[in-house]
């Protein structure tokens, strides 16, 4: 194969590793709008607590001496899924549940409160310092190329599509599967009727919010150990990329998300790739703006009727 | 009832120390590339505690607490209002106003320097929450990039000054008619667009100014800024100790009175002062003219706005338009009272304050917004040691606003006659 073209793979498989990422946060902000229509800002504080708390569980068994690495993922996946959804349950709560209903800006601005809330809450426990993560999947193999450049997959690219996919196909499982499932979508079809029909809808919202902060859990756990370092801002930031890839699959739509997180992070990865690492920002939000301007429904959207 | 309660109030309980003991429970401490972890001294831990068990009561006797809360709240039924008592304390308040503003003038001669500069800043505050108020309090679209637009202000007074030595006066209309096309040029596509994506949308434009002022390195200076950035001058005074551009003379000679490096604080107050009041007075005039009328209509139904023949994108724009101008007033400015820009001084978070400050004030009030724009500006100032929490504060006080009070503190009153209830 010739450079170009393996260059461009690599690429690719970068791209491909941040977007399953970014699908894994995005599908919180797509099912609570498919839910309730509002943007959860928080929720990139969420999957930065979950972060957070896999590196301190990491740390800390790391303390007390384990050293097999299943052990210490598994555990630190377990804490940060149960912080992030104990956090995702209780914004809910707090910020969110008691302002249901009232006039679109109102949650808004209470979520951008809570996000900043989140920010800061974690800044003034934590330092604002960003903090290394121990880096722990070493190792990849290369598929071509010779010593001028090479193209490898890490083993840690490897670990993310698998994790990614192992939390994809469960939650689509779920959601068609199970009672809650069914419950959601019932929900998010009619919430008054869903509720006449004796859904207990509050319980049915909170799961969402639980769900979702427990998949921004694991992308949390997954991204802090591919970038090697965290610290109390990189949510929002990531949070915005993955409310970007919502939007761009259609906000509501559960593979959408999955489908716009992985073109956002092939067309970031491209950017820095071909032109420059400064503007892979520029780009997402410009594609987030030309999205909402031309087509706001998203690749796989159904179109918004608006009731007088 | 009470099993009930009992049974949520302990969930509520453990989800506090689930998602508190974790995060400052354990402290990372990074020592080079190793990175060890201590456990909290036993003051967090207590609080901690405390926190779970406050939690736990509240939920466990939450009806009885809500109840006494919205009892002692609820207003009482006997007391009606005078028809045009409202009229009477608007003629008080206005003569209460004139009082403060010529308090505000004379001020600062008496004062120290540290504290003229901190007025300056809470003038540009006022500036940019009253022009934020236009946006969101009035024509209801919440705009999270507005510091954009006060980095097209600052940015312009800076390019101009550094590339072609334009003088202040001079730059001020300039950035501020910039902005305002900065943000007619974005309203334009953009205002078709709902609330919440709205939000979305300028958000990203506000980020997207940012990194492109941090890269284009060789216009802007990037991260380093631009430095350098003329004060303003009293028709053609200079207020430094000696005179920088050929044809202008220095104040304190031309008085003939001994230099005071204050007398420069205290003219960039001034001016700061009566840009504030210029603001705050045509925004009070359009906020009584049909278009202003048409900014509240459009926010309030838009649908009903639209059938009484309301062209929308008109009425938006102009209310994006006229934001952003004020905006960029305050940028410019801003940029003369530092001396010294970067595109540091333009980040979201300096958005979310703004908004903050509107919030807090009561979107479309006025008086509100200014008064929370002084309250957020010099309580951190004053509290030095509490200053680090001052955005976790922020963060809380939105969320606690629009859960109890999402009029604000001073919610927008209307003069208006209010009849009697009958019996």
């Amino acid at each position: 194969m010739s450079e170009a073209s393996l260059y461009f793979i690599q690429q690719l498989v970068n791209g491909l590793t941040i977007g399953s990422t970014y699908a894994l946060i995005a599908i919180g902000y797509t099912m609570v709008y498919g839910i309730i229509g509002m943007i959860n800002f928080a929720h990139g504080e969420i999957y930065m607590i979950g972060a957070y708390t896999a590196l301190i569980a990491i740390t800390g068994l790391a303390t007390l001496g384990v050293s097999w690495l299943p052990l210490i993922l598994i555990v630190a996946l377990v804490c940060a899924v149960i912080v992030s959804s104990a956090m995702g349950w209780a914004v809910e709560r707090a910020a969110y549940r008691p302002v249901r209903g009232r006039h679109r800006l109102i949650p808004l601005i209470s979520a951008i409160g809570m996000s900043i809330f989140l920010q800061n809450y974690v800044h003034l426990a934590q330092g604002s310092r960003n903090i290394g993560f121990p880096l722990m999947i070493q190792g990849g193999f290369d598929f071509g190329g010779d010593d001028t450049f090479r193209g490898s997959i890490s083993y840690m690219q490897m670990t993310i599509f698998v994790t990614t996919l192992i939390c994809m196909t469960a939650l689509s499982l779920f959601i068609s599967r199970s009672r809650i499932g069914r419950a959601c979508r019932a929900v998010s079809q009619d919430l008054g009727m869903a509720n006449l029909l004796g859904i207990d809808t509050n319980r049915i919202i909170a799961a969402t919010f639980v769900i979702g902060a427990a998949l921004a859990a694991v992308a949390g756990l997954l991204l802090g150990m591919y970038y090697g370092s965290i610290d109390p801002l990189f949510g929002f930031i990531a949070g915005l990329k993955a409310f970007t890839a919502a939007v761009l699959g259609g906000i509501g739509s559960i593979p959408g998300a999955m489908l716009g997180g992985l073109i956002l992070g092939v067309s970031e990865s491209m950017t820095s790739g071909y032109i420059s690492g400064a503007y892979k920002d520029v780009v997402s939000f410009g594609l987030l703006i030309l999205i909402l301007l031309f087509k706001p429904t998203g690749l796989l959207g159904k179109p918004e009727v608006e009731k007088i | 009832m009470i099993a009930n309660n009992l049974k949520h109030a302990l969930f509520c309980a453990v989800i506090t120390l689930v998602i508190s003991y974790p995060i400052l429970g354990f402290n990372l401490v990074a020592r080079g590339v190793d990175i060890t972890l201590t456990g909290a001294d036993a003051t967090t831990l207590v609080m901690v505690a405390l926190a779970a068990l406050i939690v736990f009561g509240f939920q466990l006797f939450r009806d009885r607490i809500v109840g006494t809360i919205t009892d002692i709240t609820r207003p009482g039924f006997g007391t009606h209002k005078e028809p045009m008592e409202e009229n009477r304390r608007a003629r008080i308040e206005s003569w209460v106003l004139t009082g403060i503003l010529v308090l505000a003038l004379f001020w600062p001669f008496f004062v120290s320097r540290g504290s003229v500069d901190l007025a300056t800043l809470v003038l540009i505050y006022i500036m940019l929450a009253l022009g934020l108020n236009v946006v969101v309090g009035l024509a209801g679209l919440l705009d999270l990039g507005y510091v954009a637009f006060y980095a097209v202000g600052a940015y312009t007074f800076a390019l101009l000054s550094e590339y072609l030595g334009v003088s202040f006066w001079m730059a001020l209309p300039i950035g501020a008619l910039l902005a305002a096309l900065f943000g007619l040029l974005l309203g334009f596509p953009v205002l078709r667009l709902r609330g919440d994506y709205l939000a979305i949308v300028t958000l990203g434009f506000g980020e997207i100014i940012r990194i492109l002022l941090n890269n284009m390195t060789n216009l802007t200076g990037g991260p380093n800024g631009i430095g350098g950035i003329p004060e303003p001058t009293l028709f053609g005074m200079e207020f430094g100790r000696r005179v920088k551009e050929e044809g202008n003379t220095s104040f304190h000679e031309t008085f003939g009175i001994a230099y005071s490096s204050e007398h420069k604080v205290i003219f960039l107050y001034l001016i700061a002062l009566v840009l504030a009041v210029i603001t705050a007075l045509v925004i009070r005039r359009l906020m009584r003219m049909p278009v202003g009328r048409a900014w509240e209509a459009l926010r309030e139904d838009e649908i009903a706005a639209k059938s009484l023949g309301l062209s929308r994108t008109a009425v938006k724009l102009s209310a994006f338009t006229i934001g952003a101008f004020f905006a960029g007033f305050a940028g410019t400015v801003f940029a003369s009272k530092q001396g010294f820009i970067s595109p540091e001084s333009f980040v979201f978070l300096e958005s979310a304050i703004i908004l903050a400050i509107v919030v807090l004030g009561g979107m479309g009030s006025q008086m509100g917004v200014i008064l929370a724009a002084i309250a957020v500006t010099i309580l951190p100032e004053l509290a030095r040691e509490f200053s680090e929490y001052r955005m976790l504060i922020f963060g809380a006080a939105m969320v606690l606003m629009m859960v109890w009070r999402p009029q604000g503190l001073m919610p927008m009153r209307r003069i208006h006659i209010e009849l009697k209830k009958q019996e």
